[in-house]
């Protein structure tokens, strides 16, 4: 086995890794974001678009850790900078 | 199915790749859509109600007076939307899936906090930097740049994910495979807009109301409403 494997080996099994661990952390703290929104929303019903907003806002920057990991896994199956 | 930036033409040395094409064709087509639209009465009309309508709710969004940035956020979110929502349709390619477009817009919405800080406060809106203790400066500046390059790298990555999975798909599976993903892809491009537009205000308010609104804490141990 040469270099060339063992880089395509390293990097399909990181790249697995990679957006298996990195899913975790924010597919959790979304969770705890959406429950604690409509907590608030069934106390304040008034202020729910607020409330909503803020959550999308909130979400979508929480799901950008899991996009880095997304992208990192891509890259590292189909355009492998070290396999060029 | 190209989800990586390919080049379309060649100046001798420069490279025009299908990103700059299409985000110059994007941004043509939407000032001269536009020009056409004010100068229908009917159609003036709506816009203006419309204009009104995402005006208030911009300013509502904060609590600093953002009305300079306005135009800003509504391009923003008008641009960064309809690049985003090309990418859907097949055989184009959203321009916004480059990472130096995606920065090109972060830098924007980077300038624009600073250059408004600045018009209203002078120079000294930079003592903010200072602002809980001397010592944060490195941290306040980091913490600055990774969320200016977090802008940038949300948008891209978002985009860049869809095309390139929706490319496997038709790879191994055929071509009415990624039509879910499509609709998801529809409101991925839609919120990631959203959020842009959002978080540029969101940033260039911080400095602002940090600029000019007085810190109780050390006072009364209570923070300002």
């Amino acid at each position: 086995m040469n270099a060339t494997d063992w880089i395509s080996i390293v990097s399909i099994v990181t790249a697995g890794f990679t957006i298996a661990v990195g899913s975790l952390g924010p597919a959790l703290g979304e969770g705890r974001a959406v429950s604690t929104a409509l907590e608030a929303i069934s106390r304040q019903p008034d202020s729910a678009s607020t409330i909503t907003r803020t959550l999308f806002v909130g979400l979508a920057m929480i799901e950008s850790t899991a996009i880095y990991c997304l992208v990192i896994a891509l890259i590292l199956l189909f355009a492998n900078p070290l396999l060029r | 199915m190209k989800p990586f930036p390919f080049e379309v033409f060649r100046v001798g040395p420069v490279v025009f790749t299908d990103v700059m094409v299409v985000s110059l064709v994007i941004g043509v087509l939407l000032v001269v859509g536009g020009r056409i639209a004010l100068s229908i009465p009917r159609a003036r009309a709506v816009l203006e109600i419309a204009y009104d309508a995402l005006e208030q709710a911009i300013c509502g969004m904060t609590s600093a007076d953002v009305a300079p940035l306005v135009p800003l956020i509504l391009t923003q979110w008008l641009f960064i939307g309809v690049s985003n929502l090309v990418g859907v349709v097949p055989g184009l390619q959203s321009p916004t899936r480059d990472l130096s477009m995606a920065a090109a817009l972060a830098a924007v919405a980077f300038l624009a906090g600073h250059v408004l800080a600045a018009r209203r406060r002078g120079i000294a809106y930079l003592k903010q930097y200072l602002e809980p203790s001397p010592f944060l400066l490195p941290f306040n500046i980091i913490g600055e740049v990774s969320r200016t390059i977090a802008l940038a790298l949300r948008l891209f990555g978002n985009m860049l994910s869809g095309a390139l999975v929706g490319a496997i798909f038709v790879l191994l599976a055929g071509l009415l495979v990624p039509v879910p993903l499509m609709l998801l892809s529809v409101l991925t491009a839609v919120v990631q807009a959203y959020i842009f537009g959002v978080l540029t205000l969101v940033f260039a308010a911080s400095s602002l109301e940090s600029a000019s609104r007085p810190r109780t804490l050390a006072r009364t141990g209570r923070k300002a409403p």
